[in-house]
């Protein structure tokens, strides 16, 4: 089956209309992209898109009652769900350092972005 | 033995009858509230005025026309005793047509009649000195110099204050079910908390007068509620000196222009009369502010631009059958006194109520009251960081360095103010810890903002010191929670 | 020199900067750099202004060259500051600003330690921004518990852990209502819908984005007007609107909802500025500023949210390291001097530029933002011949235009517009 995506490119303010075409699994075409980068992008978007995924979870004896995170490199997108429960049984103990690795999931690092 | 006396309802009229009523060696004194914290009925919104009693037609509404003058006299005592904000910047009454003249002309003969001194009809530059921004289509003006403002709910909260630390014992959060009468004499209420024995009741209910009453078996009287909304402007904007009225038509006394206490411009109410089962709509609606705003317009051109709301709220006034207060000591049911139908001029007469309700209990029950010989007629204000002069305050946060950290940015509201505010909340019994309980004690949240800003700092310090998760904290009671649990509830799978 | 709070400590510096978020941070730390006694004064328990609760990425691209979260971006900033030894003081409210002269200002603040006035010869003002609410934008209805700003929505979910909702609708389609409804969704709670008054989206492309990934509605041209429930929302009245943004009759629906988050816009926070007489431009509702980023009372100057509102913390932080510069030149010379002012003016499709008047004597940044988004257009100063062509103009994305100085030294006055190509 033939399918078409588009969507506004976030890679630069520039914001082109990126169509990509898709058939079984396979891109066959990339149209209104104006970079190489922007074209990169888009096909990812479309076979496996990927975000870095932030949160809180709670610190005991911090400055505040939580602590931020996020994952150390973009995560599946439909693997957030998942990473998200997981994310809701966490909670540390201060003091916690910015960049601290706070837990780990599927190999993926989650670090904090605030002290505590 | 002691005379048993509860009061329902803790607004206005239930607080000023709790304070007169402690100063009384042989009576034990019940306040009972079914809101969790006082003054949030009818006495919360208003337009704060204390009117000059010019207003009532001693024929048609004599009991309105001898208390709202006795209650403004009462008043410029009380509000010294209590510390309760105020300010006494006189009225204008404001004629825009000819025709307006005569009306003016009767207010003033009325309110002779009713003994309000000192009023007197003014036009062209004596008007306008009185008043330099109002609208240049005035031609003349009645001028009242008693007319005043005061913060009502603080008002509220000064007197139950005091009322507590001479001895009486609030119930709040207490809703009234029903009436024990045995043999043509009260014995009590029936709560949601339990029986309370009264030997006297006193039915302040506002809105709720005439259920509370139908309890007791008395129904010759109903309570409509009438709804007036209000906008409420930045503290920069300017308002004017007096309180504006214009020329009042038999339905209303129209729509006021205000620089309320805390120095914002206001305006309001209109009024609309909704059935009785809507006792609780405090919607504001598009129709009904935009009406205010065009009414308030004919005396005050200068309204700013719409971006310098802050607010804008309406308030539900207990209209009564007949129109007059319902002041009584019920023959048919010993020891049940109606407060009912405490519509305006009620803010004003609040004090005069309570003389009046003390003389009933004496008069028509029989019961001699004792003053003590140890009753405080003061009561102390919190501290408020705005007020206090820099040397002053520095003195403070020498003492206690929460009075130097600011939480409230726009209206310099400090932590020290707040923690203060939620000791006193715990002094009267305010169980459930609410952000309106604070803001009603220190303006916290009600500047440029609107709370955005301070209203999460404000929830911890309660969460803190009642002891609860901060998401328990509520904006106005059970059912309004800041939060539904914490960050992780749903995802957990517990929402609360 | 006059005392005016006799029992009060004073304290002297060169320069006070208020506002200890990356505008006031960026210019404490220039402003040290540059050889000033500095000090920074900031109202929070933590440095950072806004920042440590923004946990999202895409922060420091331009400024540190790498995309950090707020907070990493804040704690950058911070860590600077401490090395350079910058004094600052958290939990520190002004209360106060006075103008005496050229170079006597005087603040006076509060802070647990004490009540302290500080002179200095030259003010920073740094302090950000608040958000429009609810009243403000003339939602009528009931007055109830589950109505945020987006920014207190996030202060109770990611700095004190508390989830103020389930069933969500975002007033406004900005940066800030986006990336609400991002952190919404991915604790659990259902996103109804995105109620847009204009007929395209407020926010960056990026943030947009996240209304696809998360499959919520979006209704351009629809406002909230009505707000129902009984101690909590329990729903909101939406209605279409026109093209002039008038309400069109009949299309009103309900969206049941516990939690309303309005997102309707940021306005600097600039009333203690109003009150010394700093004219304001409308436009911005920020100060009215030269190519120092001084106001029209020398010697005070601004940058960052309280300038004019930013879409990038990075055009934020180097506001306010010019404008340290600004105050230091200030400091020096006694005075801001330059021999004529060249008036920026707003032509075409311009709905903001700052500054608002350039010297000719050095090389400047104009931030500006356009009224309505167009494809294809010129960016043009007529004036000096200035044509520049973008593919893509949006009212969310601000514009950041480098002009130098032999380009605009004989201008008189400069116009911007952004027209059809």
């Amino acid at each position: 089956m033939r399918k078409t995506y588009r969507f506004t490119c976030i890679i630069c303010p520039l914001g082109c209309s990126v169509e990509v075409e898709v058939e079984d699994g396979k891109v066959l075409e990339v149209r209104g992209h104006t970079c190489p980068r922007g074209k990169e992008w888009a096909v990812q978007e479309v076979i496996s898109p990927k975000r870095v995924v932030m949160t809180v979870i709670p610190v005991e004896n911090g400055a505040l009652p939580t602590v931020s995170v996020k994952t150390s490199e973009p995560v599946p997108k439909e693997k957030i769900p998942e990473l998200m429960r997981f994310l809701a049984g966490i909670k540390v103990k201060a003091p916690v350092n910015i960049g601290d690795v706070v837990a780990e999931w599927n190999g993926v690092k989650i670090v904090a972005t605030r002290g505590a | 033995m002691k005379t048993k006396v509860a009061v329902i309802g803790a607004g206005i009229s239930g607080a000023s009858i709790a304070r007169v009523l402690s100063r009384y060696e042989n009576l034990e004194v019940h306040l009972i509230e079914k809101a969790p914290d006082v003054g949030w009925g009818v006495s919360k919104a208003n337009t704060a005025l204390i009117h000059g009693g010019y207003d009532d037609d001693p024929d048609k509404y004599p009991t309105r026309a001898k208390l709202c003058i006795r209650g403004n006299r009462l008043w410029h005592r009380w509000v010294k005793e209590l510390q309760i904000a105020h300010v006494w910047n006189g009225a204008l009454i404001v004629a825009l047509k000819d025709e307006d003249f005569d009306e003016l002309e009767r207010l003033l003969e009325r309110g002779r009649r009713n003994g309000v001194p000192e009023m007197r009809i003014v036009e062209g530059d004596e008007l306008f000195h009185l008043e330099p921004g109002l609208t240049r289509e005035a031609i003349g003006a009645l001028w009242v110099p008693i007319v005043g403002q005061i913060a009502p709910i603080p008002a509220v909260i000064a007197l139950v204050e005091n009322a507590v630390a001479n001895g009486v014992k609030t119930h709040l959060e207490t809703e009234v079910r029903g009436i024990k009468v045995e043999n043509g004499e009260v014995k009590g209420v029936k709560t949601n908390n339990g029986f309370i024995e009264a030997d006297v009741i006193i039915n302040a209910a506002g809105l709720y007068a005439d259920e509370i009453a139908r309890m007791a078996g008395i129904d010759y009287f109903e309570i409509h509620p009438r709804k007036g909304e209000y906008w409420i402007f930045d503290d920069d904007v300017p308002g004017p000196r007096r309180v504006l009225f214009p020329t009042p038509t038999p339905v209303s006394k129209g729509i006021v222009v205000t620089t309320e206490v805390s120095g914002h411009l206001m305006i309001g109410p209109n009024a609309q009369d909704l059935p009785p089962e809507e006792k609780d709509n405090l919607a504001t609606t598009k129709e009904g502010l935009e009406g205010v705003w065009e009414g308030a317009k004919k005396l005050w051109p200068q309204l700013p631009p719409r971006s310098k709301v802050i607010r804008t709220f309406a308030g539900l006034r207990p209209e009564p059958t007949g129109g007059d207060f319902i002041i009584k000591a019920e023959e048919e049911v010993w020891g049940f006194i109606n407060v009912a139908g405490i519509r305006s001029p009620g803010l004003t007469s609040a004090p005069a109520i309570a003389y009046e309700v003390a003389e009933m209990i004496q008069r028509d029950l029989g019961i001699k009251l004792v003053a003590k010989s140890n009753w405080n007629p003061y009561r102390r204000e919190i501290t408020h960081f705005f007020m206090l002069p820099p040397e002053k305050a520095n003195e403070l946060v020498k003492k206690n360095p929460a009075y130097g950290k600011i939480v409230c940015r726009c209206n310099s509201v400090s932590e020290g103010d707040i923690l203060e505010a939620i000791e006193r909340m715990k002094f009267i019994g305010v169980k459930t810890p609410s952000v309106d309980s604070v803001k009603f004690r220190t303006k916290a949240t009600t500047g440029t903002c609107q709370g955005s800003f301070c209203r999460p700092r404000i929830v911890q310090l309660l969460a803190k010191e009642y002891g609860v998760e901060p998401w328990k904290v509520t904006l106005k009671g059970r059912g309004s929670e800041i939060g539904i649990g914490d960050v992780k509830a749903l995802l957990r799978g517990d929402e609360a | 020199m006059m005392k005016p709070f006799p029992e009060v400590p004073m304290l002297s510096y060169d320069v006070v900067v208020i506002g200890g978020g990356p505008a006031g941070m960026a210019s404490a730390i220039k402003a040290k750099e540059l050889g000033l006694k500095v000090l920074l004064l900031d109202e929070n328990d933590y440095l950072g202004g806004i920042l440590p609760q923004c946990i999202h990425p895409g922060f420091g691209i331009h400024y540190f060259k790498e995309e950090l979260t707020g907070p990493e971006f804040a704690s950058r900033l911070a860590k600077r500051l401490v090395e350079l030894g910058v004094e600052y003081r958290t939990s520190a409210r002004v209360l106060e600003i006075r103008n005496y002269s050229d170079l006597e200002k005087f603040v006076l603040f509060t802070s647990p330690a004490g009540i302290y006035g500080v002179w200095a010869k030259a003010i920073i003002y740094a302090a950000g921004a608040r958000e429009r609410h609810a009243f403000e934008i003339g939602i009528v209805g009931d007055r109830v518990s589950g109505i945020y700003t987006a920014g207190e929505a996030q202060t109770l979910m990611d700095i004190y852990g508390v989830l103020p909702g389930k069933g969500i609708v975002i007033v406004g389609s900005g940066d800030v209502g986006l990336i609400m409804a991002r952190r919404f969704s991915l604790e659990g709670a259902k996103v109804k819908a995105v109620i847009e008054l204009m007929p395209y989206p407020g926010g960056l492309a990026r943030n947009v984005m996240i209304l696809r990934d998360f499959n919520i509605p979006l209704y351009l041209s629809h406002k909230v007007v009505e707000v129902r429930g009984k101690g909590r929302v329990e729903r909101v009245k939406v209605v279409k609107v026109d093209k002039n943004l008038k309400e069109i009759p009949g299309s009103e629906f309900w969206i049941e909802a516990d939690t309303l988050v309005i997102s309707a816009g940021l306005v600097p926070a600039v009333k203690k500025l109003k009150k010394i007489g700093v004219e304001i431009d409308p436009a911005t509702a920020g100060p009215v500023v030269n190519d120092r980023l001084e106001t029209s009372v020398p010697g005070i100057f601004v940058a960052g949210n309280s300038l004019v509102i930013n879409d990038l913390v990075d055009y934020v932080a180097e506001q306010g390291e010019l404008a340290a510069e600004g105050a230091k030149e200030f400091i020096e010379n006694s005075g801001t001097e330059s021999r004529k002012w060249i008036k920026v003016e707003r032509g075409e499709n311009v709905r903001l530029v700052v500054p608002h008047y350039l010297s000719g004597e050095r090389d400047v940044y104009l931030y500006l933002r356009v009224l309505k988004p167009m494809e294809d257009v010129e960016l043009r100063i007529p004036e000096i011949g200035k044509r520049l062509k973008l593919l893509v103009v949006k009212p969310a994305e601000m514009i950041r235009l480098k002009l130098k100085a032999e380009e605009i030294r004989n201008a008189e006055k400069l116009t911007v517009e952004v027209t059809g190509a």
